[in-house]
């Protein structure tokens, strides 16, 4: 059967950082302002909304979804939160693609929020509390350990060099001082810098880390016969959507290989009728919040062989002007890591990119098909969308 | 059009306490029961699965972690809906419409009896500028509110005492409702008042459980089961979530019910609908979700209730299930209890309460204090 078609009209996103003056509904209310203007829509023509944000333990308000509501525009209308961690960034918009594809809604305005700047001594804080209580919280573990671990497995098996990761924190950080949102852009950063920064938990220092961050993004999606009345001009489509959940015991999966995101990959692909995803995807915002993520991602997006990311990032491929670019926004390592929120340097930049909307940071390649991704839970969960220029 | 159809359920009885069953046994042992019941294998036949849940509920940071394995979910599209369980049925029934899957599974559970300190944990949920810090025991507000129901519609303590006694005798009748009881409206009159006009009798007590609803496209639906439950319609809305800022009209289920009848073609629901199912976590909220879906005019609930309106014998059969009064308050799961009841009612599966000739019944939610948000489902017998 053929599947009501689903596009992206408008897009907005705040300025990731420590926003300790503003609650949570202020940011969810800019972003979604931004979004509705772009779309040159006002709150009374959207028919649903949809909120994403990650751990409410954040800003310790129980059930947040519902205290963030007015400030997303869901105040009288139908409004529902989806959460899948860090996932949620892109998931949301797969949600909002659901409510318009099913035939239930023509529009639908997709809220992401997260302020993590609340958390006390640090947002790190609320990471003590994801663990299973029986079998691993006992062991006091840390995030960064466990990435630590990742990481250095993911360099064992497919004998990577640490220079090489170093250089997608390099390129990242560069392409972010383009983005008017972003938090940690570094004109300058080179590969010594990320190798000789701080020890977090080795092989992680700190440069291969995003950092926390306050924001919000929001994205309007419409089905196609509205878009088509509202922007002619630009009809960027959903054309594949997946998303994918392993088990939550984190030691009996390979770390090398994220085997759950091939999965979402491959049925986002399937959907777009994308069968060689090496040749077909013209851009790719992976999710980066650690540099060795954006390889692994490359890689469990099936836009290379295991292991080859970090070739493709030494020769330049992944730079904006080359043949694959990868992260042009300047990614969670550059713009900034507010978990949710990272929608809008995610699926908000493919839109933006194919739509020929992303002003300095507009890749060479004029790119008709991107794919976004995020990756969240127990490091076990992706969420994965195509996107077309027609 | 594709039709949706709920094609196996399972669930556990509804305890105050279970301290032999973790969360994930619980779901697990629900889940068992529903795949049995609509014959299918997870691994193979399942392609998409829901849980609802709310992190502070469940005493994690990211809770969708832990969500897949009881289920059978793993790496398998699975995610989190923040919310009550007809949510999740929503997030289903929108799948399945889209094409992309036939069959997907929406979990919710209770394991609110390992939470220690529930009335801080809802606090939480209160504004924390302006409204948490006000402090108290957070039913006050299902107190202050039913207060200004009363005034604005007129309906008396008496005929919310009534909802306490017809639900608790209904529930006898249900062996997954653990505080089924004879007592008259009197015995509800004389309970405490906690939360003035509020009773102790007329308030919920919380309970652990879990549900799990197998949805399928219609035509698979027909294939695997003699007894497909087909939704008509779905419907959710939220209001504003400023306490101060909402009327006590139950605005969120009238316009959740308005969305819902629209997609079921129901003009008149009084006419249209055999029974139904609604969230009476505090008595009173029986009587103004009635008024809200149009099944009542306002301040009508309450006596149509005395004349015995809502009995498993009347016109309209209310909560035949024993309501949240009857079986508990299982937080997120609560939307799928009352829905629950719909399926087996409808299936003609219910036993001792068995309604005769029913073909369209409507369960409907309420996301709790201090929120105004609500969903409906309404469901058709073949």
């Amino acid at each position: 059967m053929r599947m009501r078609e689903v596009a992206v009209i408008g897009a907005g996103m705040t300025l990731f950082a420590s926003r300790m003056m503003e609650t949570g509904k202020e940011l969810a209310w800019e972003a979604a302002r931004q979004a509705l203007d772009e779309a040159g829509l006002s709150l009374q023509d959207i028919d649903a909304v949809i909120m994403g944000t990650a751990p409410d333990a954040f800003d310790g308000i129980h059930k947040k979804g519902e205290n963030l509501l007015d400030g997303a525009g869901g105040a009288n209308k139908p409004y529902m939160r989806v959460y899948t961690g860090g996932g949620t960034a892109v998931m949301t918009p797969i949600a909002g693609w659901w409510h318009i594809a099913s035939g239930m809604f023509d529009t639908v305005l997709v809220v992401n929020e997260e302020k993590m700047s609340s958390a006390r001594p640090h947002a790190q804080s609320v990471f003590a509390h994801i663990w299973d209580p029986i079998l691993d919280r006992p062991l006091r573990p840390n995030l960064v350990w466990i990435f630590a671990m990742e990481m250095q497995r993911y360099m064992h098996k497919y004998n990577v060099r640490k220079e090489d990761i170093a250089l997608v924190s390099v390129k990242n950080k560069r392409n972010a001082v383009d983005h008017p949102c972003a938090q940690l852009a570094d004109p300058k950063i080179t590969v010594e810098d990320v190798l000789n920064s701080e020890p977090m938990a080795l092989p992680v220092r700190r440069l291969d880390i995003s950092p926390p961050s306050d924001g919000a993004s929001a994205l309007v999606l419409a089905s196609l016969d509205v878009a088509r009345e509202i922007c002619p001009d630009r009809i960027v489509t959903i054309d594949g959507v997946g998303w994918c959940i392993d088990t939550t015991m984190w030691t009996n999966r390979d770390l090398a290989f994220p085997k759950f995101l091939a999965r979402a990959a491959d049925q986002a692909y399937k959907m777009a009728g994308i069968k060689d995803p090496k040749r077909e995807i013209h851009i790719a915002e992976p999710y980066d919040p650690f540099n060795y993520k954006e390889l692994q991602h490359m890689e469990g997006l099936l836009l290379c062989e295991p292991g080859e990311a970090a070739i493709l990032t030494r020769e330049g491929v992944t730079q904006r002007d080359g043949r694959l670019p990868v992260c042009p926004s300047g990614g969670l390592l550059g713009v900034g890591n507010p978990i949710a929120a990272t929608l809008g340097i995610k699926a908000g930049e493919i839109y933006w990119q194919l739509a020929r909307k992303a002003g300095r940071r507009q890749v060479k390649n004029d790119p008709v098909t991107g794919v976004c991704q995020a990756w969240g839970d127990l490091m076990q969960f992706s969420s994965v969308i195509v996107m077309r220029r027609r | 059009m594709r039709e949706v159809a709920i094609i196996g359920i399972g669930a556990t009885p509804f305890a105050p306490v279970t301290p032999d069953l973790s969360w994930k046994e619980l779901t697990f042992s629900a889940a068992v029961r529903a795949y049995e019941d609509a014959g299918i294998d997870p691994r193979k036949d399942v392609q998409s699965f829901i849980t609802c849940a709310e992190d502070f509920w469940e005493g994690f940071a990211i809770f969708d972690e832990f969500t897949p394995d009881q289920l059978g979910a793993a790496k398998r599209p699975m995610i989190t809906v923040a919310g009550d369980g007809l949510l999740g049925l929503a997030n289903a029934y929108m799948q399945i419409k889209t094409g992309l899957f036939d069959l997907v599974v929406v979990e919710a559970h209770s394991k609110i009896s390992e939470l220690l300190t529930y009335e801080d944990v809802l606090l939480f949920a209160f504004d924390p500028i302006y409204e948490a810090p006000l402090g108290g025991h957070p039913h006050y507000l299902a107190g202050l509110e039913m207060r200004e129901y009363l005034a604005w519609t007129g309906t008396t303590e008496e005929e919310c005492a009534a909802v306490v006694a017809k639900n608790k005798r209904n529930a006898l009748k249900n062996p997954l409702a653990p505080f089924g009881a004879a007592i008259s409206v009197e015995d509800v009159l004389c309970s405490r008042y906690l939360f003035d006009p509020l009773k102790e009798l007329e308030i919920a007590p919380l309970v652990d459980g879990a549900i799990v609803f197998v949805l399928a496209e219609g035509g698979l639906a027909h294939r695997l089961s003699e007894k497909p439950v087909l939704i008509e319609g779905l419907g959710w809305w939220s209001e504003s979530p400023w306490i101060g800022s909402r009327l006590p009209d139950g605005a969120y289920a009238r316009h959740a019910a308005e969305m819902a009848y629209a997609q079921a073609g129901i003009k008149d629901p009084l006419r249209e609908i055999d029974f139904v199912e609604v969230d009476d976590r505090f008595a009173y909220k029986e009587l103004q979700h009635l008024e809200a879906l149009g099944l009542a005019r306002p301040g009508e609930a309450g006596q149509l209730l005395l004349e015995g309106a809502f009995g498993p014998e009347g016109e309209l059969p209310v909560n035949v299930s024993g309501g949240s009064l009857g079986m508990g308050d299982a937080v997120e799961a609560g939307g799928l209890a009352r829905a629950l009841e719909i399926v087996l009612q409808l299936r003609g599966e219910a036993g001792p309460r068995q309604l005769e000739g029913v073909e369209v019944g409507l369960a409907q939610s309420w996301r709790g204090l201090p929120h105004g948000s609500g969903a409906v489902a309404i469901f058709r017998r073949e």
